[in-house]
């Protein structure tokens, strides 16, 4: 009000307060052009080039590249993986934010870090690591070969660095959430005479349940796409070790563009409806958020 | 059911937060802990529901040992500062959630638990709002449902922390008077932790003041405000003026005054300090006796009930407050600048071990 004031005064004239906090016209329209760009340049293009390589020859060719016993090999065994690492990294992801939100203890901070881990380090590095550890040459390597336990190059190295490459995801999302939430519910149900098996359920998962959604969907999407890591460990078998990316390489490398953007494009299809999944679940967790806040702050 | 602490110890880290406290509190008491942020008091009230396990000592309902009784058996209703309401439930389901968790065997009839709520959301008068989400409630409503919540379970210890905390004033003197009336209807042994001393005094039957992790005095509102322990009590309960000097053999001169402490007869020329509260402080315009002292007004702020004049003593050079009422601070028509005599009644004595 004041300002106001002050402002006409001086000049004589009422400004529009807010004009002074916003940028000038053509510095707007610059942004919103690159941007736009950029965009168009590097998803929107790259996405629609998928499509139509995919349905260039036809759509009988497009199912036919579906259909092959290779891509439905790859489809399985991508989904296998997806079916067991996803659940265990929920689990994982669960566990390490309630101990992390819910606990004081020493180390704290180096879990953090820690369950930072995947996300610092290259993929190629994360199958390595498995290939040094149960590999032939590795520190495990004669003991599982001579107890007949396959690890690389078969499904369990597959799972295993998937597994390890995805398991920030839950756990980062529920993070700084449950800090947010504090302790101050969980307490009150436990005084309410509620057990830890029913506080849980009760109370905090429902607490937590679009964030924890939200992380679902990102690892799924990631457990799925995953190459560096997986095409370490997996020797590239065909109808055995080959998951969905690794059988795109594949084609790609034989030239058979129609079948590798074929296969590829039910990854593009995947992005896409874990990209409206994630919109659904960042809108619900934000109105939770806001909800939360003015609870806080009444 | 009466509640008796003993010895309890209570350290977080290299923080102190309770040094060997022992209470007892009869049961059917209102009774408040009173004491500066810091002082230990949630700690304590903590300590007693079973949140916060104490380093040692014991805690004893009834005469029953439950320090190693888990927080669920202990049946203590607990309202939490910021209400901690389970916001992703409607309020029927907040208020029900101590009866719906309950093991099967023991869990009411889904009729009952429904009249157990009403009957509660009566009690606490917001029948109309069982549907609600605590998201679309005021602060006071908030506070209520969790009160409701926390006797849902007919807990034999009702315990609240900071309960009227986050309210504006008006909500919170309301609620203030409402909770004194719920507790004198329905009789359960109730703690509540305040930093607010006002609230303290006139909600509760017993006021434990605390400070630095120790009981420094425990009694009734009367008794604490009349015949404060010690000079931090004295000073936590309202505005006081410190004048400094020495007592000797019962015989105090403390800022140009002189007056008989009996009770430092044993005194030897030690350094002392009397604490005299704000309306313990008269002014006058002729000295009615050898005992008041001369001074100027250097400040008057005369918003509200009472008027709080600031004096400046002539030769002991200190300032000091008086509260006057209305009345009193019109009939003498004092102004900024008059000479005035200052006249301390009610003054306490206390030799220079203790400081603040």
């Amino acid at each position: 009000m004041t300002m106001t004031a002050h402002d006409v005064n001086r000049r004589g004239s009422v400004r529009d307060p807010k004009r002074d906090l916003t940028e000038p016209a053509p510095v707007r329209w610059l942004l919103t052009a690159v941007s736009l760009s950029f965009l168009g340049l590097f998803i929107v293009l790259p996405l629609a080039a998928v499509f139509s390589q995919a349905l260039e020859k036809g759509t009988a060719l497009y199912w036919e590249a579906l259909r092959e016993q290779d891509a439905l090999d790859a489809i399985r065994l991508t989904l296998w993986t997806a079916a067991v690492s996803v659940p265990l990294n929920m689990i994982f992801g669960l566990a390490a934010a309630w101990a992390v939100t819910k606990f004081r203890f020493r180390g704290k901070n180096l879990l953090i870090t820690l369950i930072d881990l995947p996300f610092s380090v290259s993929p190629v590095i994360s199958g390595l690591i498995f290939v040094l550890l149960f590999g032939l040459q590795g520190w495990m390597g004669e003991w599982l070969d001579a107890s007949g336990i396959r690890i690389i190059f078969a499904v369990p190295g597959i799972v295993l660095a998937t597994v390890f490459v995805t398991f920030p995801f839950v756990a980062r999302q529920l993070i700084p959430l449950m800090e947010a939430q504090g302790r101050d519910e969980e307490e009150a149900a436990l005084v309410l005479g509620a057990g830890g098996l029913q506080t849980f359920l009760k109370v905090t998962l429902p607490n937590v349940r679009w964030a924890l959604l939200y992380g679902v969907i990102l690892c799924n999407a990631r457990a799925m796409g995953e190459f560096g890591a997986v095409s370490v460990v997996s020797g590239h078998i065909r109808g055995a070790t080959n998951t969905i990316p690794l059988h795109v390489e594949i084609l790609y490398n034989e030239y058979n563009f129609t079948a590798a953007f074929a296969v590829a494009s039910l990854l593009a299809l995947l992005a896409l409806v874990t990209l409206a999944l994630k919109s659904f679940f960042e809108w619900k967790l934000r109105e939770q958020l806001l909800r939360g806040n003015s609870e806080a702050h009444p | 059911m009466s509640i008796e602490v003993s010895n309890i110890h209570k350290t977080f880290g290299h923080f102190q937060a309770l040094r060997d406290v022992s209470l007892e509190i009869p049961s059917g008491e209102l009774v408040a802990l009173l004491g500066p942020s810091g002082s230990g008091k949630t700690t304590l009230l903590r300590i007693i529901s079973g949140l916060e396990m104490p380093d040692s000592g014991t805690v004893r309902f009834n005469g029953v040992d439950t320090t190693d009784r888990h927080v669920r058996e202990r049946q203590v209703g607990f309202v939490f500062q910021h209400y901690a309401l389970f916001r992703h439930m409607t309020v029927f389901d907040n208020v029900s959630f101590g009866l719906r968790v309950k093991p099967r065997k023991v869990r009411p009839a889904r009729a009952e638990i429904r009249d157990r709520v009403m009957g509660l959301l009566r009690l606490v008068q917001l029948e109309g709002l069982a549907d609600r989400y605590p998201s679309q409630l005021s602060g006071g409503q908030r506070q209520r449902i969790a009160l409701a919540r926390a006797l849902a379970v007919e807990p034999q210890i009702l315990l609240l922390d900071e309960p009227f905390g986050a309210l504006d004033a008006r909500v919170r003197a309301e609620l203030r008077r409402w909770l004194r009336r719920l507790h004198d209807e329905i009789h359960v042994t109730s703690v509540f932790v305040t930093h607010d001393q006002e609230e303290a005094l006139e909600l509760a039957d017993r006021v434990v003041v605390m400070n630095e992790g120790r009981i420094e005095q425990a009694g009734s509102p009367e008794e604490v405000y009349e015949h404060p322990a010690n000079p931090f009590i004295l000073n936590f309960l309202g505005n006081v003026n410190l004048f400094r000097g020495r007592v000797h053999k019962g015989l105090a001169r403390l800022g140009g005054m002189e007056l008989s402490a009996p009770e430092h007869a044993a005194a030897d020329d030690a350094p002392a300090v009397g604490y005299v509260r704000s309306h313990d402080i008269a002014l006058e315009r002729r000295p009615s006796d050898g005992a008041s002292l001369e001074a100027l007004i250097r400040d008057i702020h005369a918003v509200g009930p009472s008027v709080r004049v600031t004096v400046v003593l002539n030769g002991y050079g200190g300032a000091v407050e008086a509260e006057l009422t209305r009345d009193v601070f019109e009939t003498l028509a004092l102004k900024k600048g008059d000479a005035v005599f200052v006249r301390p009644r009610n003054v306490r004595v206390f030799v220079e071990d203790y400081q603040i």
